[in-house]
């Protein structure tokens, strides 16, 4: 048998076909994704009706946008001589007049520099935690960032934050001159009781004394000229710097052995979690000045920012016990069998991991408390979203208007929030270390 | 010779209560409930000597005056002649109300987007994405403000609705009318009705009590159907016909009660400039129902899905491995595990729209806060007796809810050994 010339023998590989029309390209994957079956392809036809019909009143409300005109009903004339009568279209001209309002509310006018920059200054503060590939020695700026932030927004005198930062210095100095004499133990308790007497007792005379020698000082703001959203950025970054901390330590009280310290912190959270906000704002708008001594009156924002943060916090610690209820009781034991008292076990092994668990939902809670700084304003302070829009809204020149004010707060919040959630994102996907 | 020294008897020295982890933790409580009491002790000396500064004490009195205001929604009987304890029960219904019609719809909803958006339909899944996202990371008050504001400025007020080529018209199929200051809904009207029943303080709706006996009623004879059918399937392994038991234990009742009441609804008509008929429930309460709705079941959604998610892939193919059909599979696999890790979230989801509900301040909806909070402690001037029994009513709330959750979460946790 011959086959080397038998000529029915393929002797090279047909070309590949082209695989169907329908088992590739954009037909395969709407196939697969869009008309699958009955249910599929009523499904996509609701969805593109309801996207259709959104556009379709939106688009042409927003392509007619008026952003020069003195008031509403100036606006409508526009956009009617434009387009003919009974067009509708957006009035974002009401933001562009009312633009210095919403973002600083009452501040005094010639003094917008002061919010711009301590604005530009907290994202130089924020940046090296957020991302640690800057230099570490950013954070030094970091943490000398609130007091020069409480120096811009309210201005005073300089020496006020500087002797409100000298008790930290205080405390370490204390603790240093303590440690060689007396130990660790008492070097702690010197770190932070000297710290508190200083404040207390000597930092207002002190910053005074400092002040009539050497006056630097900026204009002061009072804090009911505070408004729209360097309002609800103080109230939120300061909420947030302060709540984290304060829940980690009530998260631990809550896991603690000690009967008193768990039966406090269980107290406490779940009072603070069981009203809500709303309630603790009227507290300490109304009821604080009974809790104080006679004729004390302190600042209205000090009050809100002290609420917001036992709020978020209590919250916080729920979302760390969490976390540190999902760590194997391997861990403990380890820590302990390295011989590390219950300080560094939780600094080294504890926190690190139960902190990562905990990402989103301490990140969420933050998202929470950012949105909730608008509701200051059933407390008489004047919060971007309703507090002015009312204010913009009650104005003869703005009657009436509803959709361009709420939209514009609403898309502002959103860029904030979506951006802290995709972060956590971020960091999450970070500091995974597992192996899947 | 060996000499047996003894161990040098370790004496209480004050250094221990520092250095030895045996006292330690005492030292550290004692302190902690120190620098607690006289926290406490200063806050209460201050009160004490304030209200002495102001000549009164704490009294509860003031809630058996007359209150003297209006209400604009009021479930039990309320005059402004009432007292303020009436008050406070009208706003704590109210916001009771407001918490229970949210709570139902926020979960239907948000199993719904959850689910879509877990779907493989691009569209839809996208779409549920974007709804889920913008109501998360926008303010609940910008909603509440937004919906009543256009409810208010944007719907046709109730006269537009007359004439041969009215204005506005009636949504669904004629049943329900939008204007600016109600929404007129169909509502049930009883022919025979029962009346109420005085029990003590409180009035009780017979009609109402009658139908949700028979819901319950027919739900839980219909339990007991299930229950025998199974049992018998245990026994025989045939299964008898329950299906037609079901829909008789499920709706006969209802009809039943149907017949002997004569329910039937009361269809909301324009009788001159305005609607009678039905029930005409004020914008701020479909408005405040509205926002807290869809905000909340944004999260409902996120946490539906990613309790669905958390079942492993693996218990699916294990379950179609038995040769489980995939209802089956849904109800008696991935259901019950996902529910446990959806309820918890869940709840306090419930917690927070009830705690979210005093928001109702933004559009005047006469909840706990606005009574009791509001122009009660307005007009008595007891801001602290006033906010120390808000407080106490919303932590009593809560507890009773996360109590409950507790009960549930001890009851489907994991038997581990």
């Amino acid at each position: 048998m011959n086959t080397s010339n038998s000529t029915f023998v393929r002797t090279e590989m047909l070309p590949q076909k082209a695989p169907p029309i329908t088992e590739a390209g954009a037909v395969k994957w709407m196939r697969e994704n869009l008309f699958s079956s009955p249910l599929n392809v009523l499904l996509t036809v609701l969805g593109v009706g309801a996207v259709a019909y959104l556009v379709l009143h939106i688009a042409p409300w927003l392509s007619r946008s008026v952003w020069n005109a003195a008031s509403l009903t100036e606006c409508r004339q526009i956009i009617e001589a434009r387009y003919g009568e009974g067009a509708t279209g957006a009035c974002w001209a009401v933001i562009r007049e009312r633009w210095p309002q919403y973002l600083f509310g009452f501040y005094p006018q010639h003094l917008y520099w002061r919010p711009v920059l301590a604005f530009v200054l907290l994202c130089v503060a924020v940046a090296p935690v957020l991302f640690d590939k800057l230099p570490r020695k950013m954070l030094w700026f970091s943490l000398i960032y609130p007091a020069v932030g409480f120096w811009l927004l309210w201005g005073g005198s300089v020496w006020v934050p500087v002797a409100a930062l000298a008790g930290f210095a205080i405390g370490y100095v204390a603790a240093q001159v303590v440690k060689p004499l007396a130990g660790t133990i008492l070097a702690t308790i010197a770190a932070v009781v000297t710290p508190v007497l200083w404040w207390l007792f000597l930092a207002g005379p002190a910053a005074d004394a400092v002040h009539s020698v050497l006056p630097i000082a900026l204009e002061s703001v009072r804090s009911r000229e505070f408004g729209g959203f360097i309002l609800a950025f103080t109230i939120g970054f300061t909420g947030i710097a302060f709540s984290l901390p304060l829940g980690v330590m009530l998260a631990l009280g809550r896991q603690s052995d000690m009967f008193i310290v768990n039966k406090l912190s269980v107290g406490f959270i779940e009072f603070i979690r069981g009203v809500p906000l709303i309630t603790l704002l009227f507290t300490a708008s109304l009821l604080l000045n009974y809790f104080l001594p006679p004729g004390t009156d302190f600042d209205i924002i000090l009050r809100v920012i002290i609420m917001v943060v036992l709020f978020a916090a209590a919250y916080i610690a729920e979302v760390i016990r969490g976390g540190l209820a999902a760590l194997p009781r391997g861990q403990y034991e380890a820590a302990d069998a390295l011989g590390l008292d219950y300080w560094k076990a939780q600094r080294l092994i504890i926190m690190p991991q139960a902190l990562k668990i905990s990402i989103p939902g301490i990140v969420s809670t933050f998202i929470g408390l950012f949105k909730d700084t608008t509701l200051v304003v059933f407390v008489g302070l004047l919060d971007p979203l309703k507090g002015i829009t009312d204010a913009v809204r009650a104005s003869t020149d703005w009657k009436g208007i509803y959709w361009e004010p709420y939209i514009f707060v609403g898309t502002i919040f959103f860029i904030f929030c979506f951006g802290m959630s995709r972060y956590s994102m971020y960091l999450e996907s970070k500091l995974k270390t597992d192996h899947r | 010779m060996a000499v047996v020294t003894e161990d040098p008897k370790a004496g209480f020295r004050l250094g221990m209560l520092i250095y030895d982890t045996r006292y330690r933790s005492i030292t550290i409580q004692i302190v902690v409930l120190f620098l607690f009491m006289a926290g406490a002790a200063w806050l209460i000396d201050n009160l004490i000597r304030n209200l002495e500064a102001l000549g009164r004490g704490i009294d509860f009195g003031f809630l058996w005056n007359r209150a003297g205001y209006d209400i604009n929604q009021t479930l039990v009987e309320y005059t402004n002649d009432s007292t303020h304890a009436r008050a406070m029960l009208v706003g704590l219904l109210n916001t009771l109300l407001i918490a229970f019609l949210g709570c139902i719809a926020a979960t239907v909803l948000g199993v719904i987007a959850g689910v879509l958006r877990l779907s493989k339909n691009w569209v839809v899944g996208r779409l549920m994405t974007v709804y889920v996202e913008i109501f998360r990371n926008i303010p609940l008050l910008l909603w509440i403000l937004m919906i009543y504001t256009i409810f208010t400025e944007a719907l046709p007020a109730p006269n537009a609705f007359r004439g041969e080529n009215p204005a506005a018209s009636m949504a669904l199929f004629d049943t329900v009318a939008f204007t600016n200051r109600y929404t007129a809904i169909p509502w049930l009207v009883f022919d025979n009705s029962l009346g109420w029943l005085q029990l003590g303080p409180i009035w009780l709706n017979l009609d109402l009590t009658v139908i949700i006996v028979a819901l319950v009623g027919g739900f839980l004879i219909n339990r007991a159907i299930l229950k025998r059918a199974t049992r018998i399937q245990e026994a025989t392994g045939i299964r008898p016909t329950t299906w037609w038991q079901s829909l008789i234990a499920l709706f006969g009742p209802i009809i039943l009660v149907k017949f002997v009441l004569g329910t039937h609804f009361d269809y909301p008509s324009l009788q001159g400039f305005n609607f009678t008929g039905g029930l005409q429930v004020s914008n701020s309460l479909v408005a405040l129902w509205l926002a807290l709705t869809l905000y909340t079941a944004a999260f409902i959604a996120e946490i539906v899905r990613g309790g669905i998610n958390a079942i492993s892939r693996g218990q699916t193919e294990a379950a179609f491995a038995l040769g489980l059909r995939p209802g089956r599979t849904m109800s008696l696999i991935i259901l019950p595990q996902a529910m446990r890790v959806i309820i918890p979230p869940l709840i306090s989801q419930y917690l927070n729209l009830t705690k979210n509900s005093s928001l109702a301040i933004a559009v005047g909806y006469m909840d706990l806060r606005g009574t009791l909070g509001g122009i009660t402690l307005n007009q008595t001037g007891r801001g602290l007796e006033a906010m120390l029994l808000l407080m106490l009513i919303y932590l009593l709330i809560s507890l009773t809810i996360s109590g409950a959750m507790n009960v549930y979460n001890q009851s489907v946790k994991l038997k581990e050994r």
